[in-house]
């Protein structure tokens, strides 16, 4: 019997894999941070009053996720 | 209204649409010089070691089905609500901004080892030497050739396609990535070689703070968060994003430095 996978499921994997490596990768925190940088912004906006607030919050929750991302790079770099 | 309040605000007008203009074009041409470069290594080393025919059937087998794709998703995204479509673009791109980025800044302070292109090309080469060549096509040398171009050219297509869809520019977005694409075969084809000497993290930082800026904006325009001067807040941000990438790069290879004289004491 030929245990092989089809093509189809190959391809359904192949573009799953890709996705992953493209949006997750070696930085599931990056994925996480942007998810609630989003988060945070959407509840902001929502009211309709925190315009101010969700322009400042979006640029800020960025700047802290990319320095949270090389912290624990620095950190895995220093365990080695 | 008066002439000169009239004069002031088509003066406006035309500057946000040139800032947003530049930041596309920038944030295209980049990306695709960095990616088409690693695509370009793959097959020049399949080339060289396999011969140029299959080096080419695989290039331009997924030259065709990039294309395909293109065909058949491009279209497609003008038919999402603009809203959705920016917000779910913003999020890729924050993400894919953000993982570039941190790249770049780790590889510029010697965190992390230089993407290097003679390493990648050596080590294709000595792959392809190592398995043996069968008579009539050579099907490794394909499939590396046409795995090499269509990764590569697949992140190039799924950027020109968010990026020109939600800033109404698929056609120059499209239009810049293939000058990129052309200039970069061009250089291969003139050094006949790998492509070391493109300055590729230099290029990857720019193309992660571009992709970044477009990430806040586009999550914010998809939320309706109002941008004070619309486009103009690109270079705004920008600036912001490039300034931030130093001061990180200047903090870490501060600390590096710390760590090396702790090291050698």
């Amino acid at each position: 019997m030929n245990d092989r996978p089809s093509v189809i499921t190959r391809l359904i994997k192949g573009f799953g894999q890709f996705w992953w490596d493209f949006l997750v990768g070696d930085t599931p925190e990056l994925f996480v941070a942007a998810l609630v940088t989003i988060g945070v912004t959407a509840l902001l906006s929502e009211g309709g009053h925190f315009n101010g607030a969700a322009i400042v919050v979006l640029p800020v929750l960025a700047v802290l996720a990319l320095a949270s991302s090389l912290l624990r790079a620095l950190r895995f770099s220093r365990r080695k | 209204m008066s002439d000169s309040a009239q004069k002031d605000i088509d003066v406006f007008i035309a500057a946000s649409v040139s800032s947003g203009t530049v930041v596309l074009v920038g944030a295209v041409f980049l990306a695709s010089c960095v990616e088409m470069v690693e695509a370009l290594t793959i097959v020049l080393a399949v080339g060289h070691t396999r011969g140029w025919r299959s080096a080419f059937e695989g290039t331009g087998v997924a030259l065709l089905v990039l294309s395909a794709l293109v065909a058949a998703f491009g279209p497609a995204l003008v038919h999402v609500p603009l809203n959705i479509l920016r917000l779910f673009v913003g999020g890729v791109l924050l993400i894919f901004g953000m993982q570039w980025l941190r790249k770049s800044i780790l590889r510029a302070t010697g965190l992390k080892a230089k993407h290097d292109e003679d390493a990648i090309y050596e080590e294709t080469v000595a792959t392809l030497r190592a398995t043996g060549v069968t008579p009539g096509r050579d099907r490794i040398a394909f499939v590396l050739a046409f795995k090499g171009v269509f990764l590569e050219g697949l992140e190039v297509i799924i950027l020109v396609i968010t990026l020109g869809t939600s800033a109404h520019r698929l056609g120059l977005a499209a239009a810049v990535a293939a000058i990129a694409v052309v200039l970069v075969g061009l250089c291969g084809v003139i050094v006949a070689k790998q492509l070391s000497s493109v300055p590729e993290n230099a290029l990857k930082m720019s193309v992660g703070i571009l992709l970044v800026t477009y990430g806040t904006f586009w999550s914010g325009e998809g939320l309706r968060v109002r941008w004070p001067g619309g486009d103009t807040t690109l270079l705004g941000l920008a600036a912001i994003y490039a300034v931030v990438t130093w001061l990180f790069v200047l903090a870490l290879r501060r600390e590096v430095g710390a760590r090396r004289i702790g090291t050698n004491a």
